[in-house]
């Protein structure tokens, strides 16, 4: 591993080298543009390139930009420094955790950061988290075995349904403005003066400040981050849930998407695809195992652990759009919306079931989640969605 | 100079940094490039930049990022108490007025403009820039590009010095893509044992060296717990100096005095709970 690749004599030179190893960290989902290049060779000429510790060193601090970077770069500057002459044909074993890992799978993450979890896959119920909440219907049972079965969300949703979400998503973007700005603006009526303007008008009136400029917080829009649970309790109410995330993620550049079951997917990039039948089929593919079982807890935790640590911040309001009947225990749930909740968002809640006559959130995960809702609504269609306008610019 | 001539002089001023770290400074200060901090709260990424300055022996100038941050606080503002007086004193008024009042006289140098500025280049530590919000941030770019500060008043300031700039960040929000490029960019994960060892030897170097590997055993063990917040290098030395303070000379000899003492490393009441006196006595005895 620590020989060093020997080039063809044919190379043009160690710019181009670099040029190469640039596009290689390129192909593995790095940032980089063209100025990039002549940095690292200029940190190249700072140092002593030909000590392979110093160019490694030299080339991660230009090239890296964020934590998860720095973990894959070793790897990437052995593929292409270190490989005795086979130049980029080894794939390096982490590459799928590259840029766009985000709307890959999280089956390998899950494999690690739910250890506690994964045991209950497969001891259907095991623990008893399902049948005990049926509460009387029959019907809903939440079940903890994944559905290899593949459904096709182009079933589910038509093209006229996103049009029409896309609509509500605009209108619940509006409602939901952060009124707790620190920054002021210009603005014709407002608390503070503004000085700046003041002064300016006062130099025509002989430095009277007769007329005051003033200055206003601004609304703030807000990111929303929406979770839809599409495990088989939940199948029946997935298709306005789903129409309404392929609408958010059309009008609204800043949100985020999910999908959870058994595992949990982000779908944000995929439903960005312009051809809407186009976005679903790939959320499809995806998003194997769609109405299988559901672990909400689990999902929950990994996405506190790992997404939100990056896309959840003070002004996100994170749309959690679940049944509540979980196979994990509820405390999974309460310890995933408690770390949520310490990154400052607020969580909204829709429930379909929420909707019954007489409907209570007994379901164990459901009971555990209230206390760190902000919202706990009932939406089952696309218009019970737009009406929660005014609710939701309350919180 | 070489990297290691860098970590040299860092370590005569008591600051420890890794390779990388050391690496990633050094290129910082040769190509003049921004340097972007990352890492958990407490690893010592602000003290990088205290030490950095006295090190090269300059100013270190702090732009210290919060929410609502803007032009006035970080750049420059005019002060107007003194603008209002001067109008009304002079009796100037129009153009006269104007160039009196909008004079440098009258202009209050912020962090940033007091940063390009300088004869001599200082170390310009903007801290925790993911507390500020997105415009700052892309207004940061444009100074960060070519560091030159346009007053509509005055005209364009630029730079008599480059300074030397350094960001830290810690995950509140994630950073602009365009922001991670224009920078170079190294992480502070909290210390290895070693490296922890030689940074208490390099601040409480009264300390016995079995207490001391003692202490840091037991900091870095409780790192591993599930805690909300993990105790970083600036609790590890409270912790140091409490214990000395406290007369400890084992951890193992005194469960109240530990326990007293870990009031310096753990900072939430969750936290507290998740460390009973038996769990950290247990620690204790295996750092021991």
């Amino acid at each position: 591993m620590s020989r060093v690749t020997k080039f063809a004599g044919r190379d043009p030179g160690p710019g181009a080298r670099v040029a190469g190893f640039m596009a290689h960290l390129r192909a593995h989902g790095f940032a980089l543009g063209v100025a990039e290049t002549g940095t690292a060779l200029a940190a190249l000429g700072a140092v002593e390139a030909s000590d392979p510790s110093e160019a490694r060193a030299a080339l991660c601090a230009v090239c890296a930009g964020r934590a998860e970077d720095v973990e894959r770069f070793d790897a990437l500057f052995d593929s292409f420094w270190m490989d005795a002459g086979r130049v980029r044909q080894k794939t390096v074993p982490s590459d799928n955790n590259n840029k766009n890992d985000d709307m890959h799978s999280s089956r390998k993450d899950a494999g690690g950061t739910e250890a506690e979890g994964t045991g209950k896959i497969h001891a259907p119920g095991g623990s008893g988290g399902g049948e005990a909440e049926s509460d009387g219907t029959g019907r809903l049972v939440a079940s903890d075995v994944r559905n290899l079965m593949k459904k096709d969300l182009r079933d589910l949703v038509d093209p006229e349904d996103i049009r029409k979400a896309e609509a509500v998503a605009v209108q619940l973007g509006q409602a939901l403005r952060d009124k707790r700005s620190r920054r002021r603006k210009a603005a014709r009526r407002g608390r503070a003066v503004d000085f700046r303007r003041t002064i300016r008008k006062a130099v025509a009136t002989g430095g009277v400040p007769l007329r005051l400029a003033r200055r206003t917080r601004p609304d703030r829009p807000v990111k929303i981050v929406a979770l839809c649970d599409v495990s088989g309790s939940m199948l029946v109410y997935a298709r306005p849930f789903l129409a309404f995330l392929a609408g958010l993620m059309r009008a609204d550049a800043a949100s985020d998407a999910y999908l959870f079951h058994t595992r949990l997917v982000r779908i944000a990039d995929a439903l960005r695809e312009e051809d809407p039948m186009r976005a679903l089929n790939r959320v499809t593919l995806m998003a194997e195992g769609i109405g299988g079982g559901s672990r909400i807890g689990g999902a929950l935790e990994h996405f506190a652990a790992t997404y939100a640590r990056r896309f959840v911040g003070g002004r996100s309001v994170v749309i959690i759009l679940s049944d509540g009947y979980d196979s994990d225990p509820p405390e999974h749930i309460a310890a995933a919306l408690q770390a949520l909740k310490r990154r400052g968002c607020r969580i909204v809640w829709l429930n379909p079931l929420k909707g019954w006559k007489g409907y209570e959130p007994i379901a164990r995960g459901m009971a555990a989640a209230l206390p760190y809702l902000d919202l706990f609504e009932a939406a089952n269609t696309l218009e019970a969605l737009a009406g929660l306008d005014q609710k939701l610019g309350a919180i | 100079m070489t990297y290691l001539d860098l970590q040299n002089d860092l370590a005569s001023q008591g600051y420890v940094a890794s390779d990388d770290l050391a690496m990633a400074l050094h290129l910082a200060v040769t190509l003049g490039r921004p340097l972007l901090l990352e890492g958990a709260a407490g690893v010592g990424k602000t003290e990088i930049a205290r030490a950095l300055a006295s090190a090269r022996d300059t100013r270190l100038i702090r732009l210290q990022c919060y929410e609502g941050l803007d032009a006035a606080q970080a750049i420059y503002e005019w002060n107007y108490q003194r603008q209002l007086l001067a109008i009304q004193a002079s009796g100037k008024t129009g153009k006269e007025a104007e160039a009196q009042i909008f004079s440098e006289d009258y202009l209050l140098e912020r962090p940033l403009l007091q940063a390009i500025r300088q004869d001599t280049p200082p170390v310009l530590l903007i801290d925790e820039i993911d507390r500020a919000d997105e415009e700052f941030e892309a207004y940061l770019l444009e100074v960060l590009a070519d560091f030159q500060i346009t007053v509509p008043e005055l005209g364009t300031i630029t730079a008599k010095s480059r300074p030397l700039v350094i960001l830290t960040a810690n995950g509140t929000r994630d950073l602009s893509d365009a922001l991670r490029r224009r920078c170079l960019y190294a992480h502070v994960d909290y210390p290895e044992r070693k490296t922890e060892l030689a940074i208490l030897d390099a601040r409480c170097p009264g300390l016995s060296a079995a207490l001391a590997g003692q202490i840091v055993g037991f900091v870095q063990d409780l790192r591993k717990e599930d805690l909300v917040k993990k105790p970083g290098v600036a609790e590890m030395l409270d912790f140091a100096a409490a214990l000395s303070g406290l007369g400890v000379a084992d951890l193992t000899e005194d469960p109240t005095a530990l326990m007293a003492a870990m009031a310096t490393l753990l900072k939430t009441e969750a936290d507290r709970g998740a460390v009973p006196a038996e769990v950290a006595q247990r620690l204790a005895g295996r750092a021991a």
